[in-house]
């Protein structure tokens, strides 16, 4: 492999980790504004329906960062691009803090109000949807298996598990991420395009490490 | 059912804007839009916008709910109409493809008049009126518009459906390369909707040929559309091109695709809570951010539609 230039060095260094911090609180500042544009009556990107508009956008980025966070592997083994492994993390992070945006606007925007400002209400509404509506107990499913990975997401708590340990725990990723395309398939009404597109994505970056699974396997059989 | 106060937020206004008012304006914007050409092509005539030739003549009507109507540009802007895109701007974004003039319409199954007739064959332009309905989606959310249009029951009589007709069925148009929606098969095109034939005779169901005093815009289902305000909106079936008179209960798109979810009725029903959202209540769309309003049995037609399902167990037949 040829030397890196000082420059892309430099830049794995110094600017990678901020430059993707900004990146990923991108589209949530981006909201935010669109919310301050909304409140000031100021026109604003969000449409006639700006609740439904912020459930789909935080969902939806949700479940992209994830899916971007699942191609950091196959990017560092066939790219000349290893640094990007010390972005993994932080990747995977932004996906947990959008989809419990994603969760808190569902509760506050929708539930809360339809219980007539009960906290309590909005919880037990929350609690009935997941019994209730199957896209939401996919949806609940893949937020529970997301809890844990944030959580041990930390230097210190990779080091309390121990390396392996760490990464037995973060295969999760792999059926949070099936259970998460599948809440927006459930979600969508009809057949819709959207939740394949996501899903082919998926399919190709679980097909990648079920392909090296294979090989690894029949190198060992040999 | 405890009906909750109304909310702060809510409108708590029990009279419709008078409708001199909300002409007046869409007088305004209009003239903001004939300004805004007039400036872009420098030879704009004042005063053009106010007499379009999308204005139509019509009568007022006692039909009309005591909440202000949604704005214009929510109605016309944020549409379910999935053969122009399941999003709901692309529908205005889209629709303007669909050629509907000429339009014909294909009467066809047992009735005493079939074949192709003209728009003008069967809606009397010269008797429209106005009908200020709630229109309440699936989805949990709902508007006021002031449709125009005539009554759905006396067309279909003047094409004599026979005595064993007891269903009617309608078919939107389609058309791939005008409806770019259809490339994907998201329902199984082109969109079929049905009546009950004496749920078709009911008062209430009318046919818009307008919305707002004007000529429908396409994404709002131009030139002619189903409204039947006590059920959910996806039977109020856009820009029909097929009416069919049949003796068994037809097909309808959604309740194909997922008929535990759509049943054929598809009556406003509180009590039963769909498999994607509780219908307890409904986002108000165009009346602020919050505003939300308790869903009303048969969308507050209860009155005029009840006694079409007497003895049913409306939590089956959904």
């Amino acid at each position: 492999m040829p030397e890196m230039s000082g420059f892309a060095r430099r830049f794995n260094r110094i600017w990678l980790k901020p430059l993707a911090f900004w990146l990923l609180a991108l589209p949530g500042l981006w909201l935010v504004w669109q919310w301050g544009l909304l409140l000031s009556n100021a026109p604003n990107a969000m449409g006639f329906n700006p609740i439904e508009y912020t459930h789909r956008f935080l969902g939806d980025t949700a479940l992209r960062i994830l899916l971007i966070s699942l191609a950091v592997t196959p990017v560092r083994e066939l790219t000349p691009w290893k640094s990007v492994l010390k972005i993994r993390r932080r990747i995977g992070l932004a996906a947990f803090w959008y989809a419990l945006l994603h969760i808190i606007a569902y509760l506050g925007l929708d539930l809360f109000i339809a219980a007539g400002l009960s906290v309590t209400g909005a919880l037990a509404g929350l609690w009935g949807d997941v019994v209730e509506r199957i896209y939401i107990t996919l949806g609940m499913a893949a937020f529970l298996f997301l809890i844990p990975l944030a959580i041990t997401s930390f230097n210190s708590m990779v080091r309390r598990l121990g390396a392996l340990n760490w990464q037995r725990l973060h295969k999760l990723v792999y059926p949070l991420a099936i259970l998460a395309v599948l809440h927006h398939g459930f979600m969508v009404k009809g057949n819709q395009l959207m939740p394949w597109i996501h899903g082919g994505v998926l399919a190709a970056l679980l097909g990648y490490r079920l392909v090296k699974l294979l090989r690894r396997g029949r190198r060992v059989e040999a | 059912m405890i009906r909750r106060p109304y909310e702060p937020w809510q409108s708590e206004s029990d009279s419709v804007t008078p409708k001199s008012l909300y002409l007046n304006r869409r007088r305004i914007i209009a003239a903001g839009g004939a300004l805004a050409l007039a400036g872009l092509t420098g030879c704009g005539r004042e005063g053009a916008a106010q007499t379009g030739a999308n204005t139509l003549s019509f009568r007022q009507t006692d039909y009309a709910v005591n909440d202000t109507p949604t704005p214009y540009d929510a109605v016309t802007g944020y549409n379910n109409f999935y053969e122009f895109g399941v999003s709901k701007e692309e529908p205005a974004r889209y629709a303007s493809a669909m050629t509907t003039s000429p339009w014909s319409i294909d009467v066809e199954g047992l009735a005493e008049r079939t074949g192709s007739f003209g728009l003008e064959d069967l809606v009397n332009f010269g008797a429209l009126e106005e009908r200020i309905y709630r229109m309440r989606c699936v989805e949990a959310w709902s508007m006021v518009i002031p449709w125009i249009g005539v009554p759905l029951g006396p067309v279909l009589q003047s094409l004599q459906p026979s005595p064993n007709a007891r269903y009617v069925q309608f078919e939107t148009y389609y058309n791939r390369d005008e409806m770019r929606g259809t490339r994907f098969r998201v329902l199984d095109w082109p969109y079929v909707e049905g009546l009950r034939i004496d749920e078709a005779m009911n008062e209430l169901a009318f046919l818009a040929v307008g919305l707002y005093g004007e000529v429908l815009p396409n994404q709002n289902g131009a030139p002619i559309r189903l409204v039947v305000p006590w059920k959910y909106g996806y039977k109020s079936i856009k820009s029909i091109r097929k009416i069919r008179f049949v003796e068994g209960q037809p097909e309808t798109s959604w309740n194909q695709s997922a008929p535990n979810e759509y049943g054929f009725y598809s009556n406003v029903n509180p009590n039963r809570s769909h498999p994607r959202w509780s219908q307890r209540s409904e986002r108000v769309i165009g009346a602020g951010v919050f505003a939300r309003r308790d869903t009303e049995m048969f969308n507050g037609y209860e009155a005029q539609v009840a006694s079409l399902y007497e003895g049913m167990d409306l939590l089956v037949n959904h």
